[in-house]
């Protein structure tokens, strides 16, 4: 009942200046749009670039590194224990790059409960020879069927069919770019030749495109088999294990262990890629930060409108008072008026600013760096419209909180006997 | 004793300013149930002043105020508050109407917050206060359609919604022709003779003074007569 009697107060003060209030309601409204677009086409765009890195690497990646040892045969000598040892001139020992016993090693890793799935592949140095000249180049070896499921192979191959990887032998999807360098059309048989002097003919049956340019220039993808035949190793030679796991933020804790229970080496990809993070964290800081300060802005327009409402109302505040409302409640009134101000821009705000991602989102985006982008990325993450919401309303009692305060402490002596 | 509804008792009270200046002296005085009574006095003789004190609006004084049998000078804002809400009824030279409330709703606000009555009976209330008045064709209209006499009306059924120990009244005629000002004044003397109502109003029209029964006389702070 007297709360029914506050509104009805509220509501009649607001209404009594509704342009005004009006105002002040399509600025939350300005601001929480524009707060839910900038974020969520920031995070859209920062999403995408993410992707275009930590999509395509394992979370945790098993490999045998070239390394020197880490123990000299002097230093396991019985006759030279308790010496200093001076060993200069170290050289990496020139051992093989592939894991030992890859199939249990693969089957520990897949039963294990936090591993989303494994895919081995196999990484080697190569020249393609294109009339006389030899261009540099990467095969990789891939399951291509794990490779497709982890690590979304297909959406990468822009031409041709993934799949012809696995169903005809000796065949190779090139890199665009080393493609279109080597004059490789789809069907073309191109000479391959190995560090060790093995050559090996492999048609094209399709073009990758990651969208960095200077990664299509070299890499190229063969299936398991054919990697393994043209070094002309055995089915077991495997160089690379790469797990993705549920929850990437276990990886740095399981590269360690499978390290040290493997006894490989173990890269996770927080620090394989800890620049990519650093550049989103700093984009999305700077778009909150931008987001916050347009609320901010908002707020201080909600603040002048109130104060400017108290001056105006001064004499109704006055009798308010005089006939029995406390401070309390005359600070309730336009915390109300405040409050409803921003819990309807912020509603309006929300609505708007979902329809102009929606429209952004329409926005042809072509780039051929990006074959699967074809409009402007946004995120719709409910996050932002939670903080958008949140920040928005909490905003506003701020912005209402001081101008009340004030009305709460108008004397109405001093405005009844100023007449 | 169990008759007085408020009672002053050597209230004192001084503006501090470049020279600390005392506008009260040592008042002291009480109203009776039913007293029709009126405080009068030259322009600055602290009439007014000591009118807000009565009506608990203003705490910073000294000496003790007795309304209802309960002493004032302890109580929060709040509980002031409420006390003006329940046992006051205030009549202003200015009307103080909130424009943006047709007439019955201005006079049904005060009771609306006291909450004793429901929204239904307070409008069948206040519709009555107001036909008291001959105003009752009024009360859909807005404020500001009306007429000063009109408004000043309204201004007092606002102060009787509550039905209040005692009315007060701060130059209730000052701002009114001589023809409103009477009927204004005609309608205290109904409210006093036919209702048994409390008023204490302060004036510096004698005319108005004379026909109440009771009339403190003020001079430079203190109650001569």
């Amino acid at each position: 009942m007297r709360y029914k009697l506050l509104v009805n107060i509220a509501i009649a003060l607001s209404m009594a200046r509704w342009k005004q209030t009006l105002v002040a309601a399509v600025g939350v409204t300005f601001s929480i749009t524009m707060f839910i677009t900038l974020l969520g086409f920031m995070n859209g765009l920062n999403d995408m670039l993410d992707g275009l890195i930590l999509n395509r690497t394992p979370h945790i990646k098993l490999y045998n590194e070239l390394k020197p040892s880490l123990v000299q045969p002097v230093q396991l000598a019985s006759a030279f224990k308790g010496h200093y040892h001076f060993i200069r001139s170290v050289k990496p020992y020139g051992g093989r790059l592939e894991i030992y016993n890859v199939n249990p090693i693969m089957d520990a890793v897949a039963k294990d409960e936090r591993v989303l799935g494994i895919a081995p592949k196999i990484s080697t140095q190569v020249f393609y020879t294109v009339g006389a000249v030899d261009v540099a180049g990467v095969i990789n070896g891939v399951d291509v069927e794990a490779e497709n499921n982890l690590f979304f192979f297909s959406t990468y191959v822009t031409t041709g069919d993934y799949i012809d990887l696995k169903n005809i032998p000796n065949t190779i999807i090139l890199g665009k770019a080393a493609a279109d360098k080597m004059l490789a059309k789809i069907g073309d048989v191109i000479q391959v030749t190995t560090v060790t002097g093995e050559q090996q003919q492999l048609k094209v049956v399709g073009y990758f495109q990651s969208g960095l340019n200077d990664l299509d220039k070299v890499q190229s993808y063969t299936s398991l088999n054919t990697a393994q035949k043209l070094l002309g190793e055995s089915r077991n030679y495997i160089t690379d294990l790469q797990v993705k796991l549920k929850d990437i933020e276990l990886a740095p804790a399981m590269a360690k262990e499978y390290s040290a229970l493997f006894g490989i080496d173990a890269e996770d990809i927080q620090t394989a890629n800890s620049q990519f993070e650093t550049g989103s964290s700093v984009r999305s800081t700077i778009s909150y930060a931008v987001g916050i300060t347009l609320l901010i802005v908002a707020g201080f327009g909600i603040y002048n409108i109130l104060n400017m409402m108290i001056y105006e109302k001064m004499d109704s505040i006055a009798i308010l008072k005089a006939t029995g409302f406390s401070g309390k409640d005359v600070k309730r009134i336009f915390i109300m008026i405040a409050l409803s101000i921003g819990v309807i821009g912020v509603m309006f705000g929300l609505i708007f600013g979902f329809l102009m991602s929606s429209l952004i989102d329409q926005i042809p985006f072509d780039t051929p760096a990006l074959p699967r982008i074809k409009t402007f990325p946004i995120n719709y993450s409910l996050k932002f419209y939670i903080i958008g919401a949140t920040f928005g309303i909490f905003t506003t009692y701020l912005a209402g909180y001081l101008p009340s305060r004030k009305a709460s402490k108008v004397d109405p002596v001093v405005i009844i006997r100023g007449k | 004793m169990s008759t007085k509804v408020l009672e002053a008792i050597k209230i004192n009270k001084h503006f501090d300013g470049a020279q600390v200046q005392q506008v009260l002296k040592d008042v002291s005085f009480s109203i009776d149930k039913g007293d029709f009574a009126s405080i009068v006095g030259k322009s600055g003789c602290g009439k007014s002043t000591l009118l807000y004190i009565l009506s608990t609006m203003d705490t910073d004084y000294e000496g003790d105020l007795i309304i209802d049998h309960q002493p004032m000078r302890l109580k929060s804002e709040a509980e002031l508050a409420r006390v003006r809400n329940e046992k006051i009824g205030f009549v202003f030279q200015f009307h103080y109407l909130l424009n943006e409330f047709s007439v019955v709703r201005n006079v049904m606000i005060p009771g609306l917050k006291l909450g004793k009555y429901s929204e239904k009976e307070l409008e069948e209330r206040a519709m009555e206060k107001l036909k008291i008045f001959g105003i009752d064709d009024q009360a859909r209209k807005m404020p500001n359609q009306l007429s000063g006499g009109q408004k000043q009306r309204v201004a007092i059924a606002r102060a009787l919604i509550n039905d209040p120990l005692i009315i007060m009244g701060d130059e209730p005629t000052g701002n009114l022709d001589k023809k409103n000002s009477e009927i204004v004044f005609d309608l205290f003397q109904k409210l006093a003779r036919e209702y048994q109502q409390t008023l204490l109003i302060v004036t510096h029209d004698m005319e108005f003074a004379q026909a109440t029964d009771h009339v403190i006389e003020m001079e430079d702070g203190r109650i001569i007569k």
